[in-house]
């Protein structure tokens, strides 16, 4: 029998809403259909708060805060999209934009891109920084699937699918900074990974063109984040839900 | 003194060029060269990414042709797979591929050549193109656009898209053809192939008073290339290779397109970003590659065919090699080779709309990397154009090599404005309608030449008439 959860009142942009008092800010606000952007938060995978795009502004606190790694408290009076939020999270996509190799038009993800979506959500349409147009290279050494580091904004959900939900551990991050990249085992090829059960979780749930299938041709890549939210639900609650309702 | 004269930008092609004319002490042309003065690089930066992607990416080479490297690079992509791809798919990629050629044709012949053709070589220059004709001709400048049109629908119902289209890909197309589509082309192909058969009749109309420009505008021997098929039909997607000489013996045959190296060789230029690719055979060790050139295209295509295997278009080639006298070695014929070349087009992709299994849904083959070097050849609406990629065995290309239409007739371009500035330059007053005529030399070509410039190279054009010494005497740069 399922225990019944507290919940308190909170309000989002000066509309009262009721929260569960266990939840995040985020997980409140996706119940009560209230749009956070945000580009590493997976219902289900552990909250990293590392993409800054969730930022929200809480009345009678200074600092902007991540919705998905703040807990909901009776009464808070949450913003969501201010002026400075707006240009905050605008900033944070130019950057992502500027510092790896993200080309839309010939993309396997154009049109099923989350960064892209969210491009066009938040009003980015120009980049005011200079590109740094790093040289990565593309490995497809896969039989299955192809990682571009070129598209990759390091938003972990890989790194935490793989090891959270199928338990493998094959992706992480190297090194730092801007020199920071995705790694299988090692640093050793994908294809040459013992770790990896070909499961295609990381590919699934990647927000972006970077982790592709074989053979996939500009704009047919489809992820399945949605998947990936009713594992981890049915895993941790032994619940079957319908797709639609994880999300 | 050295006299030169500098045409730039050479304007109402796709790209960016000059002219340079030198003049000799009398005042009479000594050398006349077309240089291309843009750079794209395409060679380079596809270095590194997936296969599956080149058809896309190289698409992206050009918004007026993109179908033709979409169609290279995913006969490419085929070959890496090592499959057959489905019946269906071919007959796709050839409406596409026809629907390209009509949509291509037209906005060379109406939007860029007619206003020389009808207004005049002469005609005030302000008015000299596509708004000009709509004033003086605007029925005709209308069924031109509406041709155009018709040719980006047909790609954008097949495809998905008119520029760029996302459906042709590695292994065939995206998505089937509905019954609705199919209906919908075959009954806008009616007034389709009505501007065809009516653009032929103009065209052959005044072409008796064009008999100075038949004999000036790049009218010399040259060898001709283009796609053949076993049934001797004009062929403009698959099939061989095969190269015939301007008495229409056959020089070069049933070369896979695999083994195109054998026969084409590539030399550069130091003016020109644009690459001089040559008739291997006919050009010895450090010997001028001009002694190879050959013309690739329309006028190449009608040269290499025996017919056109359509009635209508064999009944107008017919005419057409009576009036060429056999094989046409005028480059002035490039407009007429054009226009039959939509007939024919309309003619066949009926022919296609017709067969039953138009609308099957079989039109995608899947396959893994098998073949490591492989070579994609289609014909292009300016002609043969060549993909060759080396991949590794994870399906990343390593190397790649582009042959455009355009450089193929780089050659011809640079003999075809030395020949139109000897004929009507004489002194160093050169009046603009004769800088014209020279442009209108290159324009018979079609040259695009944002397409052609990838192994390290840039076209709007320029005139300069240089002095003996060196000295720019004029130079005309319009754009």
């Amino acid at each position: 029998m399922r225990e019944l959860r507290t919940t308190v009142t909170i309000a989002f942009n000066d509309v009262e809403v009721e929260a569960f008092a266990d939840e995040t800010v985020m997980q409140a606000a996706r119940r009560n259909d209230v749009f956070i952007p945000s580009l590493c938060y997976v219902e289900g995978l552990s909250v990293w708060g590392g993409c800054r795009m969730c930022m929200i502004e809480i009345e009678e606190d200074r600092r902007l805060r991540p919705a998905c790694a703040t807990p909901v408290n009776p009464e808070m009076e949450v913003y969501t999209d201010t002026p400075k939020l707006r240009a905050h999270r605008k900033a944070i996509l130019e950057l992502l934009f500027a510092e790896g190799n993200h080309v839309c038009a010939v993309c396997v993800s154009n049109g099923n891109c989350e960064l892209q979506d969210m491009a066009v959500a938040c009003g980015m349409d120009h980049v005011r920084y200079d590109y740094r147009s790093p040289r990565r290279a593309v490995d497809a050494s896969h039989p299955k699937y192809v990682f571009d580091p070129n598209r990759c904004i390091l938003c972990t959900r890989c790194v935490r699918v793989c090891d959270e939900i199928e338990g493998a551990h094959v992706w992480d991050v190297a090194s730092h900074g801007a020199d920071a990249v995705l790694i299988t085992d090692l640093a050793t090829p994908w294809g040459d990974s013992t770790s990896c059960t070909w499961c295609g979780k990381c590919v699934a749930v990647c927000p972006t063109g970077s982790l592709s299938y074989q053979g996939t041709a500009v704009g047919e890549m489809e992820h399945s984040v949605s998947m990936i939210s009713r594992l981890a639900v049915a895993r941790s609650r032994g619940e079957w839900l319908d797709p639609e309702a994880v999300s | 003194m050295k006299n030169m004269v500098v045409i730039d930008p050479v304007t109402r092609i796709e790209g960016h060029a000059k002219i340079t004319i030198a003049l000799d002490d009398t005042g009479s042309v000594s050398d006349c060269r077309f240089h291309v003065t843009e750079f794209r690089g395409f060679e380079e930066f596809c270095k590194g990414r997936p296969v599956w992607e080149m058809p896309s990416l190289t698409a992206r080479t050009c918004g007026i042709c993109p179908v033709s490297h979409l169609l290279a690079s995913a006969k490419a992509g085929d070959a890496v797979m090592g499959v057959t791809i489905p019946d269906n798919a071919v007959r796709l990629r050839r409406i596409v591929n026809l629907g390209q050629i009509i949509q291509s044709h037209a906005l060379s012949f109406f939007h860029l050549s007619a206003p020389d053709l009808l207004l005049g070589w002469d005609s005030e220059p302000a008015d000299r193109n596509v708004f000009g004709l709509m004033a003086e001709e605007p029925e005709l400048a209308r069924r031109g656009i509406m041709l155009r049109s018709f040719g980006q629908g047909v790609i954008e119902s097949i495809a998905g898209r008119k520029v760029h289209a996302p459906g042709i890909l590695p292994g065939g197309i995206a998505e089937p053809m509905t019954e609705e589509t199919r209906e919908r082309l075959r009954e806008n192909l009616v007034e389709a192939r009505k501007t065809a058969e009516d653009a032929l009749v103009l065209f052959t109309g005044i072409l008796d008073d064009y008999e100075r420009e038949v004999r000036a505008f790049g009218s010399f021997s040259s060898l001709f290339l283009g796609l053949a098929n076993d049934d001797g039909l004009w062929e403009h997607y698959d099939g061989h290779l095969k190269m015939v000489d301007s008495e229409g013996t056959i020089v070069a045959d049933r070369v896979a397109p695999a083994d195109y190296r054998s026969i084409i060789g590539e030399a550069g230029r130091r003016d020109s970003y644009l690459k001089s690719p040559y008739f291997k055979p006919s050009v010895g060790p450090d010997e001028d590659p001009l002694a190879g050139m050959y013309r690739v295209g329309p006028l190449a295509r009608l040269n290499v065919c025996e017919r056109m295997g359509v009635p209508a278009a064999d009944e107008a080639l017919a005419e057409y090699r009576e009036r060429a006298g056999g094989v046409a070695t005028s480059s002035f014929f490039y407009h007429y080779a054009r226009l039959i070349e939509i007939l024919a087009a309309t003619e066949r992709m009926a022919d296609h709309l017709a067969n039953d299994d138009v609308t099957s849904s079989h039109v995608r083959a899947r396959a893994a990397v098998n073949a490591h070097h492989v070579v994609g050849v289609s014909e292009a609406p300016r002609g043969t154009l060549f993909h060759e990629y080396l991949v590794d065995e994870h399906g990343v290309l390593t190397d790649m090599n582009m042959i455009i239409a355009t450089g193929q007739n780089n050659l011809p371009m640079n003999e075809t404005v030395l020949q139109i500035a000897r004929e009507w330059i004489d002194g160093p007053a050169i009046p603009e309608g004769i800088l014209n005529r020279i442009e209108a030399g290159i324009r018979a070509y079609d040259p695009c030449l944002s397409c052609s410039t990838h192994a390290i190279g840039m076209m709007p054009l320029i005139v300069s008439l240089v002095a003996p010494d060196g000295e720019v005497l004029s130079e005309v740069r319009r754009g």
